[in-house]
């Protein structure tokens, strides 16, 4: 690692308490240009709110987060964005009623947004409009970038989520279960995305689905209750006894 | 392209049915229209911000009533403002107003966003009602008509019910035009990104609280607009404009109307001034013309109950309800 390219973002020590309970305690890990790094874990793990900590979403509690060499620890979750940092969520959140190409579009416009330019209409913008197209080829969904967005299946909404996340160029990707819900079929063409997006960007990829986890990723790190147990290359993590006590004990328990 | 001209073909044709308006009527129909021209625009601005922002304002009447009271207390006692920078300085201190409310009330969501707009108009209703300020509940006069003159030079009397139909009018076609154009700016899309999801906005890297006081403080500017053109119009403000009863009855013009589109608020308006109207027709309704809030409270119920996309949505509804009674008609 050591002699490996600069990371894109760091995390250091990353602490979240909501009163009483540490829901992200000292996390640190890197992230690494065409590396997808997976953080797997039980439920209630705290991975969701390392995410939301990374993204700016929540506040920290403690720890620093560097994004290509800036310190963001203290930027608002928009401010990173537009440094390059993009994320998905665990629950859908494309614009319904809006058309396919329409959800890339204002989510690429927040790099250029020219808000006091009431006048010239967003439809026209160059900026915006390539980028969305960009993202929708990207992410496959070209073909149907005039369809309505409410209307897509669910596999079809996952991968708008992503192209949106793409729409506004980011370096950093942090995935919040892309998987989620998804048929066989669709769950590899996802995991083929996401392995087409490792050139150029730094990726975590929080997931449940242990198979498509250890298919794609090129490290993994375990949580338990809020701490890192694990982290290291896909093979010596399955192979940890620690791990698999922290995954069968779970197992036991019901 | 069809589905852009049919709406643009609509608003003129509105358009021309008001210009020509004044040649078939004149006293109490042409004061009646320029009253719900004025309304219009009212709802034009809460649409702003509960159509095209998602934010519910119950506390919009503050604004109107602001720029109406400024309008009086910044004209001379007895000589005549000068229109060109009276309305720009009423509407600047509705659109202060609303910086400041927006500031403190955006950081609350969805029914504390109501509580807390509600609270601040009633604050400002207060100072009016409670302080002699602008007279008190008697409300004040305006003395003499602002002149509409440019380096001394007379252009029109506003004075004139005629005129005064003509210049109100013209405001509506230019906030509608203003609206439509900014709706579709990118200003206008992050708007309508926002009120889909205000979080997907935000991971965007859109700085939202920024885009809604903007919208805030630009629909306080125009519900200014509005309560300036009343205190013209009439002569007269009192404490009453800036009721949560007016906040209230401007929401049921838009809910009315139908939310989402800028002909809906129009609509709305003049829906709700002419139902107002016709349940006070005592030839018609006799004595319950006395309770006519009853009748058209109830008719407004049944309007939602019934047309949930409002007035402006019964075509889309109409067509949506002929696909499924028959389903080879459209693809379902």
């Amino acid at each position: 690692m050591a002699d490996g390219p600069m990371p894109l973002l760091r995390a250091r020590g990353v602490t979240r308490r909501f009163g009483g309970l540490t829901a992200v305690s000292d996390v640190s890990l890197d992230l690494v240009e065409g590396e997808i790094h997976a953080v797997i874990g039980t439920n209630g793990a705290g991975k969701s709110t390392f995410i939301n900590v990374l993204a700016g979403e929540i506040p920290i509690t403690s720890g620093a987060v560097e994004l290509l060499g800036d310190d963001v620890t203290t930027w608002s979750q928009p401010r990173r964005a537009r440094r390059g940092l993009g994320r998905s969520y665990q629950r859908t959140t494309v614009f319904p009623r809006f058309t396919v190409f329409e959800n890339c579009r204002l989510a690429a416009q927040a790099a250029r947004q020219l808000a006091w330019n009431w006048w010239a209409p967003a439809a026209a913008c160059p900026v915006s409009g390539a980028a969305a197209n960009d993202a929708l080829e990207k992410a496959g969904l070209a073909a149907i970038a005039q369809r309505v967005a409410g209307l897509l299946s669910h596999g079809q909404k996952r991968q708008l989520e992503i192209a949106m996340c793409l729409a506004t160029r980011p370096r950093v990707l942090l995935l919040d279960e892309p998987l989620a819900g998804m048929g066989p079929e669709e769950t590899d063409r996802m995991l083929e995305l996401l392995s087409g997006l490792k050139a150029g960007h730094a990726i975590l990829l929080v997931e449940h689905d242990m198979d498509a986890v250890f298919r794609v990723s090129d490290r993994i790190t375990v949580m338990v209750n809020g701490s890192v147990i694990a982290s290291n290359l896909p093979a010596a993590v399955r192979a940890d006894p620690e791990v698999q006590l922290a995954y069968l004990g779970e197992g036991d328990a019901h | 392209m069809i589905e852009r001209a049919r709406p643009l073909a609509a608003s003129l044709a509105v358009v021309a049915v008001l210009v020509a308006f004044p040649l078939v009527a004149s006293g109490f129909y042409l004061e009646f229209t320029t009253k719900v021209m004025i309304l219009a625009i009212f709802a034009l601005s809460l649409e702003l911000l509960v159509g095209a922002t998602g934010l519910v304002s119950l506390g919009h009447a503050a604004f109107y009533g602001i720029a109406a009271y400024a309008a009086v207390l910044l004209s001379p006692k007895y000589g005549a403002a000068n229109f060109f920078w009276l309305l720009p300085a009423a509407v600047a201190c509705s659109a202060l107003y609303a910086l400041v409310i927006g500031a403190l009330s955006l950081r609350t969501r969805g029914v504390y966003f109501i509580m807390v707009t509600l609270a601040f108009a009633q604050m400002a209703y207060y100072v009016f009602h409670d302080t002699k300020l602008g007279g008190g509940t008697d409300g004040i006069y305006l003395n003499v008509k602002p002149a509409v003159a440019l380096f001394g030079v007379k252009l029109v009397d506003v004075g004139k019910p005629l005129v005064l139909y003509y210049v109100v009018l013209a405001f509506l076609v230019l906030v509608f035009a203003f609206l439509a154009t900014l709706l579709a700016s990118r200003f206008g899309r992050a708007l309508a990104g926002i009120r889909s999801n205000e979080q997907r906005m935000r991971a965007a890297g859109f700085p939202t609280f920024f885009y809604k006081l903007a919208a805030f403080t630009l629909a306080g500017a125009l519900a200014g607009l509005a309560g300036f053109l009343v205190a013209v119009k009439d002569g007269f403000v009192n404490p009453e404009m800036l009721s949560w009863h007016e906040s209230g009855a401007v929401l049921l013009m838009l809910i009315l109307g139908g939310m989402g589109r800028l002909s809906g608020a129009v609509l709305g308006a003049f829906v709700f001034a002419l139902l107002q109207l016709f349940f006070q027709w005592d030839a018609v309704f006799g004595s319950a013309a006395q309770h006519w809030q009853l009748l058209l409270g109830g008719t407004i119920i049944a309007c939602v109950a019934f047309m949930p996309d409002g007035l402006i949505g019964l075509p889309t509804q109409w067509r949506a309800w002929r696909a499924r009674e028959r389903p080879g008609a459209a693809n379902g």
